[in-house]
């Protein structure tokens, strides 16, 4: 697989979420990703950088054009905090488990709607989820 | 500190319409465009504020505003700041009320202690201190009435973003358009509760169209308020269903089952119209949208 293009973008406040959804869309219709498609990446992102919110205090999202080996283009994004980690991977990706006031659906849906779903975690040190769409 | 501050007060008793007069002059040079009425309304609160100061100053220290005695004049300034913030007048304006006070006692303390250069340096020292301080309290509650104007603005820009339209004698719809946020959602939703309960409507329905994303915040936030429809006894639709919305909303696992949910905002309102008994008539047509009502009551989006 081959970076083609990389972008980061700050999720700090709620705004920065708006932003991430916009900039994603951006990079999807860059892409040629249709509406289908935009939808569930766009969607899968905010689920993500809400969590990045609301659960680990805020960070970063790393926006990745990215080519397969057969030329395939695809969106790879990467959510990336310093917070206070994940005990229980599998618990947290069950669905309706939350520790909040959600429904408990964000993580676990972002893993359906992506292609490609990369999670890591460790309690005090942070979490880094990374998701992959293809064209 | 008593030198000064019975020097103050001294000056404040004895001659307090001198220094009211050439404040008022001062004032007015600063605040050239006044009409005729905020000119006699500035004047009237210069009046009241020498009136708080000079009892204020004869009960103790200057060198603390915030003590007890000083409510009334902080009163005062807090009034006059919000007015003037509300109405429009630049931080410079508004301070100016205060900040000409002060040429206008240093005149007339140079008067008084003409012979003393020592005191007047003094008692010119602590006037000024004391002064800034209340400077100082008129622009934050300058600053602290801007921040609820522009606040307040900013809520209302939201409410008129999402206006709750009444359809029918007993239908209401709120069409959604573009991102929602949790602030606005919240707003949006608490508007459709209160205009339920304002128009009585049997039905409400709230078309999603116009907004690009629904991610399991947004659904929360729609399924609460559909809830809270029922519970007021008003049936809530959800219409404006895209495709693309529908297939992202399956995959989050949000269920809608038990939501009455309507590809267009015309098909849910005829359901509405139809079901508080009014008969719509468009030759034909009825068949197939109950057969719609029937899949969507099946929980199919
Ligand atoms: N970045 C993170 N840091 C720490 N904990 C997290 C993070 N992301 C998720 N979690 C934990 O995983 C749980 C499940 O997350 P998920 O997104 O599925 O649900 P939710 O955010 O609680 O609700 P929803 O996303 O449906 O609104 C959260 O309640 C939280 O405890
Ligand atoms: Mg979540």
């Amino acid at each position: 697989m081959k970076l083609i293009s990389s972008e980061s973008v700050p999720v700090r406040t709620p705004e920065d979420i708006v932003a991430v959804r916009q900039a994603v869309r951006r990079k999807a219709v860059k892409l040629g990703f249709g509406l289908v498609d935009q939808t569930k990446v766009v969607t899968a992102s905010s689920e993500l950088a809400r969590n990045t919110l609301d659960y680990g205090g805020g960070g970063i999202v790393q926006l990745e054009i990215v080519e397969s080996e057969r030329s395939k283009s695809g969106l790879r994004l990467i959510f990336e905090d310093r917070g206070p980690g994940i005990p229980d991977i599998d618990l947290a990706l069950s669905d309706g488990y939350t520790t909040g006031a959600g429904m408990g659906l964000g993580l676990g849906g972002a893993k359906r709607l992506s292609h490609e779903f990369e999670i890591w975690s460790k309690p005090g040190e942070g979490t880094r989820v990374s998701i992959l769409r293809w064209k | 500190m008593s030198g000064p501050k019975s020097k103050l007060a001294e000056i404040l008793a004895k001659r307090e319409g001198d220094i009211t007069s050439a404040w008022l002059e001062l004032q007015a040079k600063d605040l050239k465009a006044l009409s005729a009425s905020e000119q006699m309304d500035t004047a009237r609160k210069s009046r009241q504020f020498m009136d708080a100061l000079k009892s204020a100053s004869r009960e103790g220290n200057l060198e603390d505003i915030a003590a007890v005695h000083w409510n009334p004049v902080r009163e005062l300034l807090s009034d006059l700041s919000a007015g003037r913030a509300k109405a429009g007048y630049s931080p410079v304006e508004t301070a100016s009320f205060v900040f000409s006070l002060k040429q206008a006692l240093f005149n007339i303390l140079r008067e008084e202690i003409a012979n003393d250069p020592a005191a007047l340096a003094d008692a010119v020292w602590q006037t000024t201190l004391f002064i800034d301080k209340l400077g100082l309290f008129t622009m934050e509650a300058f600053q602290k009435t801007r921040e609820d104007v522009i606040s307040r603005q900013q809520q209302e820009l939201l409410e008129l973003s999402t206006p709750v339209v009444r359809l029918w004698e007993n239908v209401l719809a709120l069409p959604l358009i573009g991102t929602l946020d949790s602030s606005r959602t919240q707003i949006v939703m608490q508007n459709l509760l209160d205009a339920i309960v304002a128009t009585r409507s049997d039905y409400a329905i709230i078309d999603i169209t116009g907004v690009p994303v629904v991610d399991t915040l947004v659904a929360q936030h729609l399924l609460k308020t559909v809830a809270a429809a029922r519970l007021m006894g008003a049936d809530c639709m959800i219409s404006g269903i895209r495709p693309q919305i529908a297939q992202t909303i399956i995959h989050l696992g949000v269920d809608l089952t038990g939501v009455i949910t309507k590809a267009t905002l015309a098909d849910a309102f005829a359901l509405a119209i139809r079901r508080s008994g009014f008969a719509v008539t468009k030759g034909g047509k009825e068949a197939k949208e109950t057969n719609e009502e029937k899949r969507s009551a099946a929980g199919a989006i």
